[in-house]
């Protein structure tokens, strides 16, 4: 028993012929055990901000100040670009919602097979989770782009797959995973009692899921959630390695067209950079600001 | 009320419960007949709540019977949702639910579960509230409402099933003093009316006063019970001696 052994601990501590005044089966001051919070939490900071936007104009800047007199400036060649590059982040945004939402789908319904009273489905739901988790989402991404077809039958129509909508699957593939944890996570968080009282209510399983436990669950998922959708957000960039089109793949075309200009390097990168940033920012503080309305004091 | 003398509505019969090597029911039988008003006193560890938790199914029982109107408990295909039915539950922590409003969580379960309509679910529960003596508070979370006003939330979500026994686990022991009262007298009211109810309970002048019968376990077992005049007076076991000579 762990207060038997605390005792034994504690009591051995006063070896030395020491009385102890008061004796207790714990330890008057126990080390704190480390709070069971998500692993990986990213937040973005205003000094961020401050930083790329410094990078960027300093940048600038100095791309402005050594171009030749017969070259555009850097502020003419942005702007040319600037249409194409939003375009391009338009789509990386548009990859990230729609990997979140399906990854969402299917990773609620993962965590619920966690918790399921059925034990090959738990193991099963277990499994897949803790794999997708674990393995890098690149990794995946070439998984996906690479296993799945690039076109497939269905009766006699032909649904062709292109690459985006690859990498849309790719990247919901670690959302999933993670979105089935943040779900376990929630549903175990709730007190056992809200269980108790809606059984002895003589609520089915599924009665108290859908109307007691779930609807509890939804402010405490909120924040990791949000989190995690900053967090794919940014990870959109990986799908320019596969080939996919989007914003980084554009600025690299768009920096060959200027003829490989090397100080125009910094500020194009730097400017995607203010991009991801001005998005993701106040995805962040209204994370922020919604784990502290939605603080649960158990 | 009179009570049913011939058959008792809850029948348990040498009940054995452990927790993995824990045994901390070691054989425990008392009979509960309709009307009847049962507290089971004892230390903590004594196996009370575990026992009363048996009785609605919330804890299996590896051996023994347990009889709800003829429903056997320890049966593998028990139906557990007719057995809940007729057994309602009262917290110690209340268990509110906290994303509705008190009116909602009474109304709930009969809604869903007794498949009654919305309207007569609702005037049902705005009954139970003037009962529980809450009114206005019909729209207030639990978040909003104070311990006592929550039990007796707690409760009218019981009453609202319509059960035929109701369980109390110490129901009273996370409220001040002041609070205590007016559950008590809720309790008590409930009891006059004729519903068969079974406590556990720490408020001993409450067990003396209400009481039918009082059932003191220790260790899992039932050391002692009596009727309370016999039961506090009289007291026959050490063990029951000692623990009353402590509280009272």
């Amino acid at each position: 028993m762990k207060s038997a052994d605390h005792k034994a601990e504690y009591q051995s501590n006063f070896q030395g012929g020491q009385k102890v005044a008061y004796q207790t089966d714990m330890p008057v001051m126990m080390t704190p055990s480390p709070k069971a919070g998500p692993s990986f939490r990213f937040s973005l900071k205003p000094w961020h901000g401050f930083v790329i936007a410094m990078a960027c104009i300093i940048s600038s800047g100095i791309a402005y100040a050594v171009t030749d007199k017969a070259e555009a400036s850097i502020f003419e060649v942005l702007v040319r670009w600037m249409p194409l590059l939003l375009e391009g982040f338009v789509f990386n945004l548009v990859i990230s919602v729609c990997a979140m939402g399906i990854g969402t789908f299917v990773g609620a319904g993962l965590g619920l097979g966690q918790i399921s009273l059925n034990p090959l489905l738990r193991k099963f739901s277990w499994a897949i989770t803790q794999f997708f988790r674990n393995s890098p989402w690149l990794v995946l991404l070439f998984f996906s782009m690479f296993l799945l077809p690039f076109e497939f039958k269905v009766g006699d129509m032909t649904i062709p797959l292109p690459d985006w909508v690859k990498a849309i699957i790719g990247l919901s593939l670690p959302v999933m995973a993670n979105v089935s944890e943040i779900v376990r996570g929630a549903v175990q968080s709730l007190p056992s009692g809200q269980w108790e009282a809606a059984e002895s209510l003589a609520y089915t399983r599924r009665q108290t899921l859908w109307l007691v436990i779930l609807p509890q669950c939804v402010k405490r998922m909120l924040p990791p959630w949000m989190n995690l959708y900053a967090i794919l957000t940014m990870a959109t960039v990986l799908a320019s390695i596969v080939g996919v089109s989007e914003v980084m793949t554009l600025t690299g075309q768009a920096l060959a067209a200027e003829g490989g200009r090397t100080d125009l390097l910094a500020p194009f990168y730097s400017f995607i950079l203010l991009l991801f940033f001005v998005y993701c920012y106040p995805i962040s503080r209204w994370t922020v600001h919604l784990e502290k309305k939605f603080a649960v004091i158990n | 009320m009179t009570t049913n003398e011939a058959i008792p509505m809850v029948s348990i019969r040498n009940v054995h419960k452990s927790f993995g090597d824990l045994e901390v029911l070691k054989g425990v039988s008392l009979d509960v007949r309709k009307g009847e008003v049962i507290c089971i006193i004892g230390p903590s560890g004594s196996g009370k709540s575990t026992l009363i938790r048996c009785v609605n199914a919330l804890n299996d029982i590896q051996q023994g019977s347990i009889l709800v109107e003829g429903l056997e408990v320890n049966d593998p295909q028990l139906d557990k949702l007719k057995l809940r039915k007729k057994v309602g539950m009262v917290f110690q922590q209340y268990n509110l639910f906290p994303h509705k409003t008190a009116l909602e969580n009474i109304m709930m379960a009969p809604i869903r579960v007794l498949k009654q309509n919305k309207q007569e679910a609702e005037q049902t529960a705005r009954e139970l509230i003037k009962k529980v003596r809450l009114e206005g508070k019909e729209s207030s979370y639990p978040g909003e409402l104070s311990g006592g006003q929550q039990q007796r939330v707690a409760i009218a979500r019981s009453l609202a099933m319509k059960p035929d026994v109701i369980l109390f686990d110490e129901v009273t022991a996370a409220l001040d003093p002041e609070t205590v009262g007016e559950v008590l007298l809720t309790i008590k009211e409930l009891a006059e009316e004729g519903m068969t109810c079974i406590l556990v309970t720490h408020e001993m002048a409450f067990a003396r006063e209400v009481a039918d019968h009082i059932y003191f376990t220790d260790r899992g077992v039932i050391v002692e019970h009596g009727a309370p005049a016999t039961f506090f007076d009289e007291a026959k076991d050490p063990r029951t001696k000692e623990f009353l000579s402590q509280i009272l």
